[in-house]
Parts: C-alpha cells; sequence; structure tokens
C-alpha cells in the first residue's frame, strides 16, 4: 500500500450515478485469489467494464474517454456488501484518491480510508447538482480540501464541509496507518488485559 | 445507554483516542483464505508476529470445492490461496481447521458450533457475515484485511463506536415462514442501507421463541440492511446450545461463565438511538427479485412499480430489473426456475436440511432443475446423516455436497451460468453473485425446496 500523503485535491470526475453500488461490483468474488494487494485496477468495475469476452463496453463511464480524474462521484450507499478490501484496493490501484457520495456502506467507508482513498460525504442536493454539473461539462472540477474539511464544486463555486474525525484526518495528512498507532500502544493493551475478570 | 451491545462494548474498551474511534479489544479473530493473506504480509513486511495466537483461528472455506475434497483443488489460483492460509497458519502458530478436517466448514457455521463463539465476546473477521455471531449475544462484525492485520498485531482493533438500533418482531411467526423470511421482511421495510452506522439488537416475542439455528441466519442477515452487527440477548436457549460443545467452558468456569451471561441484555432504561416493531403475522414466505436484498417481497405478491422508488433510485431500479429479466407488476410465482442451491453461512445448518427435507421427502426434484445441496460444515454434514436426511435427499434425487461457501459467491467451480434463474438460500442476490450473469432469487430453505421439487417458484404453504 502507498501511503500518499493527503492534502488539497483539485481535479475532474467520473461520475457514477448509481445506487447501492455494491463491492461485488466493485471487484467480483473470482478476482479475489490474489494473495497480494497489487494489480486489483485492471478488475475494477470489471463486469460493467467488460464484456464476458474481455471486450470493452464502450457504454461504461471508465470507458469513456470524455471523463477522466482521480475523484468518482457515485450514488447513495457506496460500497454495501462484502467486506472485501479488494474493493478499496482496485479503487485506489486504479488511481483514485477521492469517492463522494451521499452515503457509505460502513464497512467499506473504512477499508478506503485505511487505504489512503478520501470518502467525502455530501448532501443529496450537493451531489444531485455535482452530477448535474458534470453532465453539462465533463472538464469540471471539484476541490477536496481536506485541512479545511470542504468540498467544493468549482463549476457553481458551492462548498460544503465534511466530517472526519481529527485521528484519522492527522493520519491521512501524515502518511500514517492504525497499525502504527496500536503497535505503540502495546502498555495500554497489558495492562486491559491485566484488569479483565472474565 | 445500558443497552446489550453497550454492556460489552464498554467491558472491551481499552482507550478512547482523542477526537478519534475507540481502540476496543477483540476476544476472537476467525480468518479465511480471501482477506487473510495480504494481513499475514503486513506482519512479515514489520517483521511481528500475532501478539494473541490463541484467539485467532483459521479455516478455509470460500474457494474449497464442494467434491472430492480428499483431492488437491484443481484450480491453480484456488489451491494457492488456501494452501497461502495453512502456510500462514503455521508460520504464525495459529490453530487451523483445514479442508477435511472434522472441524472443518464455513467460519460463521464453524463458530457457534464448536463453542468458540460465547456471549459477551467481541469478535471479528474479514468477512461481513461476520455479524452472523451475534446470534449468540456477541459483538459480532466484517472488517477489511487491513483491520485482519491490525487485530493480528495488536488483539485491538479501532472503531467508532456505532448507534444502537432495537428491531421487536412480536408474535407468532406463520406456517412456512422461517428466520429467513423475517430477515428479508425486515430488509424490504428498512431498505438495504437502513441500518447503515447501527449495531442492531433484535427483540421480541417471535425472536425470543427462535431456536439457535433461526437466531444464527438473523443476524447473519444484518449486513444486508446495511448495519454493522445483529445480536440477540443470551438466554436459555443460548446457554442450552453451548452446553458441552468443545471449546465452551466446562465445571466451574462453566457456571461463573453463565452467569456474567445473564447480565448481558438491554436494562429497563436501555436507550436506543432508532427503535421499530414489526408484527410477525405480517410476515409470509418471501423472495426477491432484484439485485439487492433489500428488493423481496411476499412470495404471492407483485414486483413493485417504478413509481415506488424515489427520482434519484429509479435508473438503479430499472437497470436490476432488466438484469433479472423481470418487469414491474410482474408476480413470480410459477416461474420456471434453473437452478437451486441450499448452504452457505445463512442457511447451511441442520434446521435448513430439516426443513428442506420436510418438503423433498416422498416427491422428487423437477426434471431439468440443478440442485445443490451443501451442509456449512462436516459437523453438519455428519448430523445430516445421523438423522437420515442423506437418505431422504438421495430418494427423491438429490445429491448431498461437501461443505462450504460454495455457490453463495461462486468462488468454487458451484456457478450458475449467465441468464440462468437459482432459487438460493444464501444472502446476496447482487449482479453476478451467482457466477457472471446469474440471476438469484433468494429465499428460505422451504421455498428452495418446493421450487426444487416443482421447478417453479411455488408457495412452500402448499407442501406443508
Amino acid at each position: 500500500m502507498k501511503k500518499e500523503k493527503f492534502n488539497i485535491i483539485t481535479d475532474s470526475c467520473i461520475p457514477l450515478p448509481l445506487e447501492n453500488v455494491d463491492t461485488d461490483q466493485i471487484v467480483p468474488a473470482r478476482f479475489l485469489k490474489a494473495t497480494t494487494r497489487e494489480g486489483f485496477g485492471e478488475n475494477l468495475f470489471r463486469d460493467w467494464r467488460f464484456d464476458k469476452e474481455g471486450n470493452m463496453n464502450k457504454e461504461f463511464v471508465l470507458n469513456n474517454p470524455t471523463y477522466k480524474g482521480r475523484i468518482l462521484v457515485a450514488g447513495k450507499n457506496f460500497g454495501c456488501g462484502s467486506s472485501r478490501e479488494h474493493a478499496a484496493w482496485a479503487i485506489a490501484d486504479y488511481g483514485f484518491r477521492v469517492v463522494v457520495s451521499s452515503f457509505f456502506a460502513d464497512i467499506h467507508k473504512n477499508n478506503e480510508l485505511n487505504n489512503f482513498v478520501l470518502p467525502v460525504v455530501v448532501s443529496e442536493g450537493f451531489l444531485k447538482e455535482l452530477f448535474d454539473s458534470i453532465a453539462a461539462d465533463p472538464a469540471t472540477q471539484v476541490t477536496v480540501d481536506l485541512p479545511a474539511q470542504t468540498i467544493t464544486n468549482n463549476a457553481t463555486g458551492k462548498s460544503e464541509s465534511f466530517e472526519i474525525n481529527g485521528y484519522k484526518k492527522h493520519c491521512l495528512m501524515n502518511g500514517l496507518d492504525d497499525i502504527d498507532f496500536l503497535l505503540s500502544n502495546k502498555d495500554k493493551i497489558e495492562e486491559y488485559e491485566s484488569k479483565r475478570t472474565l | 445507554m445500558n443497552t446489550l451491545f453497550d454492556k460489552i462494548w464498554d467491558a472491551h474498551v481499552v482507550q478512547k483516542v482523542d477526537d478519534g474511534p475507540t481502540q476496543l479489544y477483540i476476544d476472537r479473530l476467525y480468518c479465511h483464505e480471501v482477506t487473510s493473506p495480504q494481513a499475514f504480509d503486513e506482519l512479515r513486511k514489520r517483521g511481528i508476529g500475532c501478539l494473541r495466537p490463541e484467539r485467532i483461528f483459521c479455516m478455509p472455506d470460500h474457494n474449497i470445492p464442494t467434491m472430492e475434497q480428499d483431492k488437491p483443488i484443481k484450480e491453480p489460483v484456488s489451491r494457492n490461496q488456501v494452501e497461502t492460509l495453512v502456510r500462514n497458519a503455521g508460520e504464525f502458530g495459529l490453530p487451523l481447521f483445514g479442508m477435511m478436517h472434522p472441524k472443518n466448514g464455513i467460519i460463521h457455521v464453524v463458530g457457534p458450533e464448536q463453542g468458540l463463539t460465547l456471549p459477551g465476546m467481541t469478535i471479528v473477521c474479514g468477512d461481513s457475515h461476520t455479524s452472523t455471531h451475534g446470534a449468540m449475544g456477541a459483538v459480532a462484525f466484517g472488517i477489511g484485511t487491513s483491520e485482519v492485520g491490525m487485530v493480528m498485531a495488536s488483539q485491538c482493533i479501532l472503531q467508532q463506536k456505532p448507534k444502537a438500533m432495537r428491531i421487536s418482531v412480536e408474535g407468532t411467526l406463520g406456517k412456512g415462514v422461517t428466520a429467513k423470511d423475517v430477515a428479508l421482511y425486515i430488509m424490504s421495510q428498512m431498505t438495504t442501507s437502513g441500518a447503515t452506522g447501527y449495531f442492531v439488537e433484535y427483540a421480541g416475542s417471535a425472536i425470543r421463541s427462535m431456536s439457535m439455528e433461526s437466531r444464527l441466519t438473523l443476524c447473519n442477515l444484518s449486513i444486508e440492511m446495511g448495519a454493522r452487527g445483529g445480536m440477540v440477548a443470551p438466554d436459555e436457549t443460548t446457554f442450552e446450545y453451548i452446553r458441552g460443545r468443545e471449546y465452551a467452558p466446562k465445571g466451574e468456569e462453566w457456571d461463573k461463565a453463565v452467569a456474567y451471561w445473564k447480565t448481558l441484555y438491554s436494562g429497563e432504561d436501555a436507550v436506543f438511538d432508532k427503535e421499530y416493531t414489526f408484527a410477525a403475522e405480517d410476515i409470509e414466505p418471501r423472495i426477491t427479485y432484484g439485485t439487492n436484498p433489500g428488493m423481496g417481497m411476499g412470495i404471492t405478491e407483485s414486483i413493485p412499480g417504478v413509481d415506488t422508488v424515489d427520482e434519484a433510485g429509479r435508473s438503479s431500479y430499472e437497470k436490476s430489473l432488466g438484469y433479472m429479466g423481470f418487469g414491474a407488476g410482474e408476480k413470480l410465482l410459477g416461474k420456471p426456475v434453473d437452478y437451486v442451491f441450499i448452504g452457505s453461512c445463512t442457511n447451511g445448518r441442520i434446521e435448513d436440511f430439516r426443513a428442506f427435507a420436510q418438503i423433498v421427502k416422498g416427491r422428487q426434484k423437477a426434471p431439468g432443475v440443478t440442485a445443490w445441496i451443501v451442509p456449512g460444515s462436516w459437523s453438519v454434514q455428519r448430523q445430516i446423516v445421523a438423522e437420515g436426511i442423506d437418505r431422504i435427499l438421495q430418494e427423491a434425487g438429490f445429491e448431498l455436497r461437501q461443505p462450504g461457501c460454495s455457490a453463495c459467491l461462486a468462488m468454487n467451480e458451484d456457478k450458475v451460468p449467465e441468464g440462468k434463474y437459482c432459487v438460493s438460500t444464501s444472502n446476496r442476490n447482487f449482479e453476478g453473485r451467482q457466477g457472471p450473469g446469474a440471476r438469484t432469487i433468494l429465499a428460505s430453505p422451504y421455498v428452495a425446496a418446493a421450487a426444487a421439487v416443482t421447478g417453479c417458484i411455488s408457495d412452500p404453504r402448499d407442501f406443508l
């Protein structure tokens, strides 16, 4: 995993205006057999991107050269279903740094954060307007400012703030992960164990 | 406050991180072959071992074939993943129930049946259906592989405390209505994201009177409405189920444990962030018609029209019906099916095979239906044989296979071909879940059995 530090990103977006996109669609189960974290981007949205013969589905947004960028914009309840972190690896490996949606499934949201991909939760209104802006102009740029915790649709100039806890924000901005933190707290773990009665 | 969930969660807090998550102590980590290799790599990269190897149990289940398990797995990539787990368990000194081991099976079936999952525990696994174990009165939830690595390294996890929800089902379930139907009903009421951010406690008279197997089925499906987990307060049904199981406490330890388990319930003053109550009488045998488990209906009902869906969701709804080859307003009773699958961590326990056998007994498998009958574990398989269910199946033209996750997610060779319909007792009807292009109709073992003998979607109440 690349622990790429996160700060401010301005980029164009790839729109996926579907709801309840589950992690089986993000990466189907038959591609989970690898024992390393690399190369999952190739199979991101595999069965939507390619037909069964492996031909590109030109209708699918990732195959449309009009849309580029490191920001994926998706309908509500993104990443539901299976806990497979391979979905987050695929998103990161494909080159996305941010996923914007009005709602994320819990496990997938954590998986993105643990792979230095920032899930940004916006209001339904902001999301709809962003889809409209991208439809009107595929080059629409969005700015995600992690230190300020704001997201701006640069086509309309509208901004919203988003939530992230101070600890995780610090981790993302400094390239730290949770194992680093937990390993530095071994004394607390042993103290807890010694106090347990059951 | 003072909910069953709070009691267990609070007893496992190592520390609360400033402006951040809780560091939670984990009693049990289960590992399977798909979501663990990269976690073991992380430990190797850091040159560390597992902090508490005795709290971690490994078993392959996702990739393993359901025939000829005594022979090496044919598919090289699947074989490599299973062998990698065996190697890792050896290197890190972890208990392993490998393929063909008498205790092997699907993790969420094996944990409770071996007495490894106990009330009051915190339990995690790199698998969203870890919510199953909550049925025993535990706080159990699915995690990603990075988090699996954290638990291996520190026996702890960093988690935001979820909100608390209570779902009560009151009354008596009707004929042919099972825990699976209750779960599918609740999901359709709540939608596939209705419980996201919450930990659910199931309560009410209909839940209290459920067997342990039924509660496991119900809690298993909590994730399908987005819940972090689901749980049922432990009671005599729980204690009786656990008593005498291999890893369960014995003698004095047992008495001490039961005394503690009896304190695990939501107090009268418990405060939930959300509460719902449903009537058991409103629930009939159910099926799904779409591509998420929340898209379900009573077996006699018609597929809802697109006008019942809010505007932002309409294109997803239409895509879903298009994938399934169904139309709005359509009834599915009498619709021909090609495959029937009974098994998985949802419905792979003894009670499920008893239910299936109850309907197929004295009848014959419909010609043209391919049926996969897959026990959730070797222990379930042995019980099927001991109870003579295997003979009933055989006489009805069915073949009992060997345990594993099988066609639930089709990582082995049990794949439903493109465009074919499968009535499945598993947990997900996502696009391609049972094989590229496969069309899944989720249902109970009764509905699956009725479909298997008639060759079409049929009301199981006509056979009971």
